[in-house]
């Protein structure tokens, strides 16, 4: 069967979804007496209109390019990483352990430090479920879920009982020492010249989550492993008749899903709070589901994706910060674009499908 | 029962089913160009052509699955309308798929009326049902337990729930999509008896296939489809198996191979005592002893399920099996690390799989990356600590160019190319590397003839330079027509060789059934 | 063509808003939301009575991510809310490098001490309050057993259970205080049926009178100990009404007060420490129609001497958090 154009496929959809996605919000924000117009407006000025709004933007984006980045790599091995989301919280908990109980002279070199740790927690978060799915056939979408409970309990215990600084209320353990602040994005394009706003959280680990998107592609279309990989998720029968091991490109595909979603904390943790909280990643594992599936687990893709999530967030706090739409709305909104964008795919898809092949008859 | 004369006699009535000017376009590619039939009622009509010619198509506007974008469908004169498989239904069409549909672990009386309860209670159903299958079952010699579970049929049996299940609706015309595909020559001639009942009972049958010598055997009359059209509608009686095969490809074939006499050398592998027991702890391979020489091709008939499928998969590397196999005096690992694919590959032995669309290709996979699937780790094709894409598609073009695989793109996913390219891109793979074991499961499956007569070729030139050839297939014909030597396999077990020159389809058939020479 | 004019109006309408200099003051609630029928909520009706009575308007945000807590502050304080008040001790990181940056914007944080010029950190002597529902509850308990149930594992939360029990063994030495925690995570704040269970283990242990700490949990105790005819004690805001002639009293802790005040006072918002305890009415036990036939004069009378000495200083409670130590059990 002839198929639609690439293009189409890649740009039109999603951009359709996305509409279909707007009305529907517009729709709720007409209901409840605010004008849809102005609340748009409100949005891309907030998020996009200054580099006050782009730092919030790409800080969330940031973390929905690590925790996307973590679910195209294991969903292009077929295994479906539900556990990203507690995958960050062990990166959380190894960039916290790296940045507080070892004394680092520099943060270029915290980084590194922290880095590895936040891919280590995560890798092994991660590699517990993989090895359970690939020896015992226990389903990773369960064991996934059901760890990123464990992880919750697990952080909880440690900065409840272990990690909080005598005295402190907050679960949560005691700011990093200084020389592991991260420059954000302010004190980086200052040399350059760009004066970029200086309370966007966003900084350093932006461009590292860059550099894992091109990592993912070179692993992905480069690299033998990727290619094993690949091969595997398209057809497990086919793998096993060419030769790949099966348990081999389980665990693999998940340590590196979970090391990259364990990145995520170099973000939350290390450049935005400055201390390990409870609540860190905040769903976005979670929302790196959405995102994978809008960028096709392509890397280029899922960059874009994440952007268009870390609009809908600063463009969801700008709402609550200056119009009466209540939280629980602004949550609906967003949840609107990720159940079009994500989940509801093929009601789009399929319609554009017929209409291309209709149009696609008539040339010929 | 004189075939010519039933057709003779119906000539007058209004044809069962007739379809004019029927076109679908599918995007650019047209899949039927204006296509007209007739099938007189209470005959067999076969429609033929290779894969890709358009007949599953047509069989599918005519159940409702696709709407044709031209022409008309007349149903005993009347012309019908058909926008869904209900429609087809009503209008007295049954339909039995190459893939049954069937709940496997439904009773055979539950699967008859699913879908066609009358009544919310289930119990009138299947009372009524019951006395309406006995009373087909007598009509039509179609015996089946309406009580046993469809897991526990053999596939002759499922397909009889298939027609059942069509008869039950009150189809008067039955249509039958490549039904022997999955049967034993016994099993398959058994069809043909309820077929030609069907038909003395006034039914009419449309027949699928692209085996030759079914149509020769039991249709009336017969439509040659290539391309998408129609290339000729016969009287079977005045035609022959050599006149359809040029029909369906459009040129001279040769339906026999021809090959000179084999040269065996020495044992290559040598198989003693192998045994395999599945994850569902069933034996599937009882302790077999089998030797391969090199320049000859062993050829293993047998239904299929009998543990050919598993033989390949041991030799291949990915099934664990206990025994012992020797290639060139040096042991084989059959568990354990070494026991892979790559291992396998390594040391000389390549593997045409049996399922070219789940095994042997990621059919979403570019033709130049299947061109490297299983030899990828070849230092040849990495560079650093990257894959040599460059040299890996240059490779590929070559293959592809020496194995004639069409359209010669390198670039188009695998699931874009016929049947029968697709498994000339497994072919090539696996006979250019110049192996010196090579298995190949069921070459020719839902292969077009052309492509079938070029790979069965390139088997030949193998052996004919002095490799080995362990060939496992379900089509006897292409067994006994291939191999110098033949092991025939039942129950996993081998239960004889015979030489081709000096059996015959009878006594091998016999064999795949499980009955001896003694026995019978 | 009006419609579109309309919108358009709108739009300018809003943007000007948006943009202009607020001289208002602004509420920033935090994670659990506003309408929590206790500490978050108690600190909204703070602001609504402080606007209904001036007539005036405030800012108010409902925050979705942690990486919102600065951003509303500089938000806030960069359109020129002021003063900025916040409702928990998890803003204290956010405002410790906001204050600074904004030093001619006045802050308030509740439960938490923030030491910056110019930020005033409300803390409560909720030990104290908790001091007199206990004494209450050992003179109101006949089986001489008394229960606490606490929501989240905290400091604060055993800060309220050691004085909560310092007031028991007050009035009756031998009296046997069962103590509970809903839970470690956020999750035990909000988790009515948990809180229910966790009651009638209680009873089964003999206690007749418990006290909730516990946020929307509390709910569910109230509840249960109702039904099961024992005395309950409600916390932060008024509780008594849920269900008069069983809820004993409540303890007050006066989060509405502080935003009142802070609202009040405005731009020329006194910063520094302040602590709400006894002595400036920021905690306290709630006497009212519901709860007037449970508490006798006699109780009453000693509850209040009690308070007259804490607030004077004769009487010292022990407050946990000042050692992470409880003196009784």
């Amino acid at each position: 069967m002839q198929k639609m154009p690439v293009w189409a496929d890649v740009i039109l959809i999603p951009l359709v979804s996305l509409l279909l996605a707007a009305l529907l919000s517009a729709a709720v924000i007409v209901g409840i007496g605010e004008d849809p117009q102005a609340a748009l407006k409100l949005m891309i000025s907030g998020a996009l209109g200054s580099t006050y709004g782009w730092g919030y933007t790409l800080y969330y984006a940031t973390n929905f390019i690590f925790t996307g980045l973590a679910v195209s790599v294991a969903f292009h091995a077929k295994l479906f990483n539900i556990g990203g989301e507690g995958q960050a919280m062990l990166g959380g908990l190894g960039v916290a352990l790296v940045a507080l109980y070892i004394p680092w002279p520099h943060w270029s070199f915290a980084l590194i430090g922290c880095t590895i740790g936040a891919a280590l927690l995560g890798a092994a978060w991660a590699y517990i479920p993989a090895i359970l799915q690939a020896k015992r056939g226990s389903h990773i979408v369960i064991t996934t879920i059901m760890f990123n409970f464990i992880a919750f309990a697990l952080l909880n215990y440690l900065l409840v009982n272990v990690m909080r600084p005598a005295g402190s209320m907050d679960p949560a353990t005691a700011s990093f020492p200084e020389a592991t602040h991260l420059p954000t994005l302010h004190m980086l394009l200052e040399p350059l010249g760009i004066k970029f706003s200086k309370a966007a959280p966003a900084n350093v680990s932006l461009v590292f989550a860059l550099l894992a998107a091109v990592f993912v592609w070179l692993l992905i279309w480069r690299t033998r492993l990727g290619y094993e990989i690949r091969a595997f998720g398209h057809s497990e029968s086919a793998a096993r008749y060419a030769g790949i091991n099966p348990v081999r490109i389980t665990v693999i595909a998940m340590m590196v899903s979970g090391a990259l979603a364990g990145m995520m904390s170099l973000n939350t943790t290390m450049g935005e709070g400055e201390r390990l909280i409870l609540n860190s990643t905040e769903g976005a594992g979670f929302i790196g589901i959405a995102v994978a599936l809008m960028g096709r687990s392509h890397p280029v893709g899922v960059v874009v994706a994440s952007i268009l999530f870390g609009f809908l967030y600063q463009g969801g706090a700008e709402l609550a910060l200056w119009t009466s739409i209540p939280r629980d709305l602004i949550v609906v909104i967003q949840a609107l674009v990720i159940l079009f964008t994500g989940a509801l795919d093929n009601m789009v898809r399929m319609p554009l499908e017929r209409l291309f092949l209709m149009f696609g008859r008539k040339e010929g | 029962m004189d075939n010519a004369n039933t057709a003779g006699r119906q000539e007058t009535a209004a044809p069962a089913i007739e379809l004019r000017g029927i076109s679908k376009a599918f995007g650019p590619v047209q899949a039927n160009k204006d296509i007209s039939i007739r099938v007189m009622p209470g005959t067999i009509h076969g429609i033929i052509g290779e894969n890709g010619a358009g007949k599953s198509t047509l069989m599918s506007i005519l159940f409702g699955y696709y709407k044709a974008d031209a022409g008309e469908i007349f149903i005993s004169g009347q012309k019908t309308q058909i926008p869904d498989s209900q429609a087809a239904i009503a209008a007295g069409i049954g339909m039995v798929f190459q893939h049954f549909k069937l709940v496997q672990n439904f009773t055979v009386l539950e699967n008859v009326i699913l879908g066609a309860e009358d009544g919310a209670l289930l119990n009138t159903s299947l009372r009524n049902a019951r006395a309406t299958l006995r009373q087909l079952a007598q009509e039509y010699e179609l015996e089946v337990d309406p009580d046993a579970v469809i897991e526990d049929l053999s596939v002759g049996h499922q397909q009889r729930v298939e027609i059942l299940k069509a008869l039950y609706r009150q189809a008067e015309i039955l249509i039958l999509d490549e039904p022997t595909g999955v049967l034993t020559p016994s099993e398959a001639d058994q069809l043909f008896r309820i077929l030609r009942r069907l038909r003395e009972e006034g039914k009419t049958i449309i027949l699928i296939t692209h085996k030759l010598r079914e149509i020769m055997d039991i249709t009336d009359t017969v439509s040659v489809m290539r391309r998408g059209e129609m290339t000729a509608t016969v009287k079977t009686s005045e035609t022959n198996p050599q006149e359809l095969a040029e029909l369906m490809v459009g040129r001279k074939v040769l339906l026999r191979i021809e090959k000179a006499p084999a040269q065996p050398k020495d044992v290559v592998l040598e198989i003693e005592n192998l045994r395999v027991i599945d994850d569902a702890g069933v034996e599937r391979i009882k302790g077999i002893n089998l030797n391969l020489r090199a320049g000859e091709v062993l050829g293993i008939a047998g239904v299929a399920g009998n543990g050919q499928s598993e033989l390949l998969e041991v030799l291949g590397g990915y099934q664990p099996a206990s025994g012992k196999i020797t290639m060139n005096g040096q042991e084989i690992d059959l568990t354990g690390k070494k026991s892979d694919g790559q291992s396998r590959r390594a040391r000389g032995i390549a593997h045409v799989p049996e399922d070219r669309q789940s095994e042997g290709l990621i059919m979403d996979y570019t033709a130049w990356e299947n061109v490297v699937f299983g030899y990828h780790g070849d230092p040849r094709f990495q560079s650093g600590l990257f894959m040599n894409n460059a040299a890996i598609k240059e490779d590929a073009t070559g293959k592809m160019e020496r194995f004639d695989v069409r359209p010669p793109n390198p670039r188009l996913m695998a699931k874009n190319f016929s049947g029968g390219n697709q498994q000339k891109i497994v072919v090539a793979r696996e006979i250019e590397r110049d192996p010196d074991i090579l298995l190949v499961g069921q070459p020719t499956r839902g292969v077009d003839i052309g492509a079938i007569e070029f790979i069965h070729k390139q088997i030949i030139a193998l052996r004919d330079r002095g490799k080995a050839i362990l060939l496992v297939s379900v089509e006897l014909d292409e067994v006994l027509s291939l191999s110098d030597r033949i092991a025939v396999m039942f129950d996993g077990q081998i239960m004889g060789e015979r030489l081709p020159q000096n059996t015959d389809e009878r006594e091998v058939g016999l064999l795949m059934a499980g009955v001896t020479e003694e026995a019978s | 063509m009006s419609m579109m004019s309309k919108i358009l109006g709108a739009t300018a309408a809003f943007a000007l808003s948006a943009g202009a200099a607020l001289a208002e003051p602004a509420l920033i609630f935090d994670l659990g939301g506003k309408f929590d029928k206790s500490f978050n909520e108690a600190a909204f009706n703070g602001a609504t009575r402080w606007a209904e009575e001036t007539g005036g308007s405030f800012r108010e945000i409902e925050l979705q991510s942690e990486a919102q807590r600065e951003q509303a502050l500089r938000r806030f304080a960069e359109a020129g809310a002021n003063p900025i008040v916040m409702a928990g001790f998890a803003f204290a990181t956010a405002l410790d490098s906001v204050a600074a940056d904004y030093p001619d914007t006045k802050f308030a944080i509740i439960d938490m001490v923030v030491d910056k010029p110019n930020v005033r950190s409300v803390v409560f002597n909720e030990h104290e309050g908790s001091y007199l529902v206990g004494m209450m509850a050992a003179q109101a308990s006949k089986s001489g057993t008394v229960g606490f149930i606490g929501g989240m594992d905290i400091p604060l939360i055993r800060k309220f259970a050691c004085g909560y029990v310092q007031g028991v063994k007050a009035v009756n030495p031998s009296a046997t205080v069962i103590q509970n925690m809903t839970g470690t995570t956020p999750a035990a704040w909000n988790d009515p049926l948990k809180g229910s269970e966790l009651t009638k283990a209680q009873i089964a242990q003999g206690a007749d009178v418990v006290y909730a700490a516990a946020g929307g949990t509390g709910v569910g105790v109230l509840q249960t100990a109702a039904d099961e005819g024992i005395l309950s004690i409600g916390v932060d805001s008024n509780q008594n009404y849920m269900h008069p002639g069983k809820v004993l009293t409540s303890m007050l802790k006066r989060v509405d007060n502080a935003v009142y005040d802070a609202f009040t006072q405005g731009a020329n918002l006194e910063t520094g420490f302040n602590v709400m305890g006894l002595a400036n009415g920021g905690v306290g036990y709630a006497l009212d129609e519901h709860n007037a036939s449970l508490v006798s004069a006699d109780m009453q009378a000693s509850v209040d001497a009690a308070a007259g000495q804490i607030a004077s200083g004769a009487l010292s409670v022990h407050d946990y958090m000042s050692d992470n130590a409880c003196p009784v059990e």
